[in-house]
């Protein structure tokens, strides 16, 4: 029992390239002010992937659809910015809740069935919140898009400034706030009986775990995370569109969280940091072709093993089992 | 030690001399930066590649100095998505310090875009979306394309002077869109015309069957369409396949369905659509034929589109812009724009000095073979109406 | 009315024979192949440019698209797909979107991004008009070649010797190979011909649905509904459902315009909550 405990606490301490990571992040602030934008964007897709790691890479969930939640923040902090009130924290709190909420409602839909049909609701679901979204545009605009949303000062100090860095102060501060959150829930006895959920369903389920209320919970945790970030994206950019529902975004956060590396937490952050400088400098170099390059990449990631490409100690010699 | 200080010396002299002499080198002759952001990727591809085109034709015939300072063109790939055009917007004006930020696509992507140019005193050139109410999101807005008003009226005038009583609308579902259908019922019932239903399709892949079903159950004189440039071909298949064209429903429709781009490749299918719009590649004026020429030359006979023209145009207002302003932005160079008029390829054109949109000639033409030119399928023109201004704006 | 019901049937069974590669390809290999749709826009690309280029007409062109088609999956099988077949199927779903996105680009280069459009030979082209329905020539060409198809394809299953090989690598590859049967070839033939017929589909589907390099992500969601809906277990269920999938998003288009896709997204999400392994799956066996 001791020793038992004594390991899961070994693995549950601070690593010192966690620090490492805390720390870069935090300075990066303050001595890339001109990149600001570029970060902000890369920090936001970086908390949408560390909610997408909770679902796959903890519980082993395959979902196509998780744009789904990305988009509710959205558009959720928007509406309620230029309907509401500009507050961007309490906007943030309400978007949230309302990502969270929609998140425990719709896990019930992907409580049965195989890896395909999971995939296939997830998908439905994003597509139907798109199309919704769509029709009502007298709410959200619709294919224009929503304007008009003017986000007031944080702490109603700091505005919103051209140059993003108040924009990205504030994402950092939510990653980190996220990330410490799903750390403690991960090296938590629920964190725990999340990954035997994701090495064997029915084993889990035969010891007496509650397969289904756990899979609702971090369902819905993740999707208020992945609102998170949507909410940041629509309040540090005062605009929300149809594209936050977009199959390529749910695509896209799987692409970053793979080359990041699920199962660790921090996939999401290192994915995120080396996609958008790959998108950036490819993109820069050949526009129209991007994809061509991210496809190759993926292929070639998949086939020679893609828990390689985190551990470059991996990439000659003798292969691990 | 004291060669080692000496060596020190030399280097920091030279280092300091370099960026001296760099620095006073900026601070003459700093290029000009055009930030242009352009769909060259999804769904509205051939805009961006049309624009582009007609920027670098442009450029070509221009030269790129304007005051004793080099024109710096900077192109950037927005895929037609409104977050990525706001990103690149911004990191062009805050990092690149661009005079100008010229394209927009599609109308979402300016609209995305109006706070950054007010903010920033950036003026903002509109080269293709089409919605009307895009400059009033932000005083910066300057436009070079049209709007769909403008095309609009046109054809439903004309149509309600053509024995053309009961009209089926057909549009697609989002801001140029509703535009169209919205002047177009207003025009043609102004002219004692009856709008039998109003139909839409989605804007990514839309599917024309069905809603074609219901233009065949109604059964109007005519059917009025309004799609973006790029679907045209695929419309004029399923009408013509669905019996359509020899059911005596005439297809009346905005330039756009029958776009120069695509034209060519429709086929006799789309011979006799009457459709209105503010530039054809067959007008028949001394500039256009070797606008058209010129493109074509430098574009493997590439045909230029309304997009193109937009393109050049743009590209012509912010040229003499700068050389009235002699290279500073900010609200000179936007002054500096209102109140450009010229001859375009499209015919004669006025940037509007109160409503900075353009104010340019509406022609109503009929697709015929043209042997002339080739024997393709081309608009050709035979009516005009002169300097419309945008309708959307006129309350 | 009838002419939507006979719009819809078309729809549908052109989807069925888009969509039958993937439902084998899942149900055998138990491979979430997601690039299958390039696989469809190959054939329909073969054929716009044999016939833009070559002159080869129409009818011949769909042969054509199948065959080269079916050799490019050949050619894909051994050496990409096998790997991946052990693989986890998150593994399975990145390696195929990579597949994807490799040839949108790839067309999209060569081609250009422009609709591609067929002209079809005469006799192909207009409609007979019967009393109340119309029927349009191509879209019943369409039926009659899916029908075809359809019944050939059940012949083979059913009553040939490759076919009953194929049904018992189904149920289960591991005592199939016990029992001396070449797996790995049967893999490949399957592959190859449910490559082939989608390379077919995305032919004769080029007039009706449109045809540029977004095609494949355009309607992957529609080969999806059909084989997740169909089940991959027989080969009856996927035909019903892409039947069902078409009338009902023609229908839903006609009638609830305001509606639109909606109608196909939550119809799907309904089915697969109450029979989460599709509707026609037969009951034990599958996982």
């Amino acid at each position: 029992m001791s020793a038992v405990s004594q390991s899961l606490r070994a693995h549950a301490t601070w690593r010192w390239w966690e620090f490492a990571l805390l720390a870069v992040l935090l300075v990066s602030w303050l001595l890339l002010p001109s990149h600001a934008l570029l970060l902000n964007e890369i920090a936001i897709l970086a908390l949408f992937a560390l909610s997408l790691d909770l679902i796959l890479g903890y519980a082993g969930v395959v979902s196509l659809g998780h744009a789904a939640f990305f988009g509710i923040g959205s558009y959720a902090a928007a509406l309620f910015a230029k309907l509401v009130m500009p507050d961007p924290l309490v906007g943030m709190v309400v978007a949230v809740a309302i990502a969270t909420a929609l998140g425990a409602l719709f896990s019930v839909l992907i409580l049965r069935g195989t890896d395909l049909t999971r995939l296939m609701v997830t998908l439905g679901i994003a597509s139907i919140l798109y199309e919704l979204a769509n029709k009502l545009d007298w709410l959200t605009g619709g294919a224009d898009g929503l304007q008009g949303v003017v986000m007031g000062p944080l702490l109603g100090q700091f505005e919103f400034d051209l140059g993003g860095r108040t924009a990205y102060a504030y994402t950092l501060a939510v990653l980190i706030v996220c990330l410490l959150l799903a750390r403690r829930l991960v090296h938590s006895p629920f964190g725990y009986s999340l990954q035997a959920l994701r090495d064997n369903r029915l084993r889990a389920g035969s010891i007496g775990l509650s397969v289904n209320l756990r899979l609702v919970a971090v369902y819905a945790v993740a999707a208020g995370i992945a609102g998170a970030a949507g909410a940041l994206l629509a309040q540090t950019s005062g605009f929300s569109s149809l594209d936050v529902f977009e199959f390529h975004r749910s695509a896209e956060v799987m692409l970053v969280l793979v080359i990041g590396g699920t199962g660790y937490l921090y996939g999401g952050i290192f994915g995120a940091i080396v996609f958008k400088l790959l998108h950036d400098l490819i993109s820069a170099w050949t526009p129209q072709y991007w994809n061509f390059w991210l496809g190759l990449f993926l292929v070639v990631l998949v086939l020679v093993g893609r828990e390689k490409l985190m551990r470059p100690w991996t990439w000659f010699g003798a292969k691990k089992s | 030690m004291k060669s080692s200080r000496r060596l020190l010396r030399l280097i920091s002299t030279v280092a300091a001399s370099v960026v001296t002499i760099g620095v006073a080198a900026q601070s003459t002759s700093s290029p000009i930066k055009i930030g242009l952001i352009l769909p060259m990727t999804g769904q509205s591809a051939s805009t961006g590649r049309q624009i582009d085109a007609a920027v670098k034709l442009w450029m070509a015939q221009n030269g790129n100095k304007i005051a004793g300072r080099t024109v710096e063109v900077i192109l950037k790939d927005d895929a037609a998505v409104p977050d990525t055009t706001r990103r690149l917007a911004q990191e062009l004006i805050v990092n690149d310090k661009v005079a100008v930020i010229a394209g927009f696509g599609i109308t979402p992507t300016a609209l995305a875009t109006a706070p950054l140019g007010t903010q920033s005193k950036t003026p903002m050139v509109v080269m293709a979306a089409a919605t009307s109410s895009i400059t009033e999101a932000s005083p910066y807005f300057i436009r070079t394309s049209f709007t769909l008003p403008q095309a609009t009226i046109g054809i439903a005038d004309w149509a309600a002077k053509n024995k053309i009583k009961k009209v089926v609308t057909l549009v697609a579902d989002y801001g140029p869109g509703f535009d169209a259908e919205k002047f177009f019922d207003s025009q043609f019932r102004l002219d004692g015309g009856q709008i039998l239903d109003k139909l839409r399709t989605p804007l990514k892949s839309p599917d024309f069957a069905p809603v074609l079903q219901r233009v065949i159950d109604t059964k109007p004189d005519a059917l009025f369409v309004f799609l973006p440039s790029g679907q045209g071909a695929a419309f004029m298949k399923q009408f013509a396949e669905r019996g359509l064209d020899k059911s005596g429903v005439k297809l009346i429709a905005t330039g756009d369905v029958t776009d120069d781009d695509q034209l060519n490749d429709m086929g006799d299918v789309a011979l006799g659509v009457v459709n209105s719009h503010h530039y054809s590649a067959a007008h028949p004026s001394a500039v256009n034929k070797k606008f058209v020429e010129a493109f074509q030359a430098a574009n493997k006979g590439m045909r230029p589109n309304f997009m193109a023209v937009g393109g050049y145009d743009g590209m012509r207002v912010i040229y003499k812009a700068l050389e009235a302003t002699k290279g500073e932005g900010g609200e000179k160079l936007l002054n500096a724009m209102k109140g450009q008029i010229f001859e375009s390829p499209r015919g004669p054109v006025l940037i509007d000095g109160q409503t900075r949109d353009i104010v340019q000639d509406i022609y109503i033409r009929k697709v015929e073979r043209v042997p002339a030119m080739g024997n393709g399928l081309y608009n050709v023109e035979f009516d005009v109406i002169k300097a419309v201004k945008d309708p959307g704006k006129a309350k | 009315m009838l002419t939507l019901l006979f719009d819809g049937i078309a729809y549908g069974m052109l989807l069925f024979v888009l969509a039958v590669g993937l439902a084998v390809t899942l149900g055998l290999m138990n491979f979430i192949n997601l690039a299958h749709g390039a696989f469809a826009m190959a054939g329909g690309y073969i054929t716009v440019l044999a016939m833009s280029r070559l002159g080869v007409p129409f009818l011949l062109c769909l042969p054509l698209a199948f065959v080269g088609t079916a050799l490019l999956g050949a050619l894909l099988e051994p050496t990409l797909y096998r790997r991946m077949y052990a693989r986890p199927h998150l593994d399975q779903v990145l390696f195929s979107i990579g597949l994807v996105f490799m040839a949108v680009t790839g067309v999209d280069y060569v081609v250009g991004s422009m609709q591609q459009n067929i002209q079809l030979p005469e006799w192909l082209k207009g409609r007979f008009d019967i009393e109340w329905i119309g029927i349009g020539k191509y879209r019943s060409f369409i039926i009659i070649v899916c029908g075809v198809l359809t019944i050939a394809l059940q012949w083979v299953l059913a009553k040939t010797r490759f076919g009953s090989q194929l049904r018992a690598s189904v149920d289960d590859p591991r005592v199939a190979g016990g029992l001396g049967l070449n797996v790995n070839r049967i893999f490949l033939l399957t592959f190859a011909v449910g490559s082939g017929l989608a390379g077919l589909g995305g032919a004769l589907g080029a007039e009706v649905l449109g045809l540029d390099p977004t095609f494949p992500l355009k309607f992957m969601i529609y080969f999806l509904i059909v084989v997740a809906v169909g089940g991959t277990t027989t080969l009856t269920g996927p035909l019903l459902a892409a039947l069902l999938l078409g009338i009902a998003d023609v229908a839903g288009k006609y009638y609830v315009p305001k509606l639109g896709s909606f109608i196909v997204y939550t119809l799907m999400i309904v089915i697969l909550l109450i029979r989460p392994q599709g509707l026609f799956a037969r009951a034990g066996g599958g996982k």
